[in-house]
């Protein structure tokens, strides 16, 4: 990551953990990785952001991703199906 | 509402194919009556998965004409092979699979130079690296869910490559397990964990950029 305030040994750490953030996320690393992980976010204010914007960023997909097919689409499908006996007009 | 009428009844039931991956847990599909053709569970099929085949299938091509025509297709081809659905999966990954390639396969005709999934990604990191620092973590809901920035989350999942795409649709919008998302698109759970890493990766850089540049106007 570019225009850290640290020095460059830990500028290489944040590549190397850059590709564990999402095994991290998903609780799916090691606890070593973990504990690396979150040791270094203490001293690195940019791998921080990251880290919160990349899980805010998964969760505003999972509501984004909350969307029902228009009920007039079903219908359509249903009917081009043929179908179209099975299609309830109920409210 | 519409609903289907005429489900089958529990004591047909031979085989079961609970569905773990569709909200309707507890439904369950006679897969022999699907095999001979039997129309009123084919129509218990598409009502459970039509919701969720049709999201798959407007993150993939972006749009939403374009997604009926997808599920169309994907249903009649369901539809005629469902005496080759051997069980080996889910019949809900089965489908996925269906849908997945019907848009895939729509797309290569519209724009034959599309990429497939099979196409080794670039493992150089260089474009992986974050480049935007903006920490947007602390506005409110309502400020980050408007009507805009979502059309611009829909925007940003057409700007992902196609060997990501399908990987982030399954994975973190329909909630598919690696395991899942491995079986649709034939990848093993290793390739669908990094390619997802890549595609949120990209998907964080798009949305910081868009909420710096909101928090800055």
């Amino acid at each position: 990551m570019d225009k850290h305030t640290h020095h460059h040994e830990d500028r290489s750490s944040c590549h190397e953990l850059l590709g564990g953030l999402s095994l991290y996320l998903d609780g799916d690393a090691e606890e070593s990785l973990c504990r690396e992980i979150e040791q270094h976010m203490k001293d690195c204010e940019n791998c921080r952001v990251v880290v919160n914007t990349l899980a805010k960023t998964v969760e505003l997909y999972h509501e984004y991703g909350k969307s029902q097919m228009p009920q007039e689409a079903k219908q359509r499908l249903f009917v081009a199906l043929d179908l179209g006996d099975y299609i309830s007009s109920s409210e | 509402m519409i609903g289907i009428i005429r489900f089958v009844d529990s004591h047909y039931l031979r085989y079961y194919l609970t569905m773990t991956e569709s909200p309707t847990t507890s439904e369950q599909i006679d897969l022999d009556r699907l095999r001979s053709g039997d129309k009123a569970a084919f129509a218990q099929v598409v009502e459970l998965y039509a919701d969720r085949m049709y999201n798959l299938a407007l993150k993939i091509s972006g749009d939403a004409f374009e997604a009926e025509d997808i599920l169309q297709e994907a249903f009649i081809s369901a539809y005629k092979n469902f005496s080759r659905f051997e069980g080996r999966s889910s019949i809900g990954t089965w489908l996925y699979r269906i849908t997945y390639n019907t848009a895939l396969m729509r797309q290569r005709k519209k724009h034959p130079d599309t990429v497939s999934i099979d196409e080794p990604i670039q493992t150089d990191s260089g474009d992986m690296l974050p480049r935007q620092f903006f920490d947007w973590c602390c506005i409110p809901e309502k400020d980050l869910l408007t009507g805009e920035a979502l059309e611009y989350m829909g925007e940003a999942i057409q700007l992902l490559p196609e060997s990501l795409k399908p990987v982030f649709v399954l994975r973190d919008i329909e909630g598919l397990s690696t395991a899942e998302v491995g079986d649709t698109l034939e990848l093993s759970p290793a390739a669908v964990k990094s390619r997802l890493h890549r595609a949120r990766l990209f998907l964080r850089e798009r949305l910081s950029e868009y909420f710096a540049e909101r928090a800055a106007a």
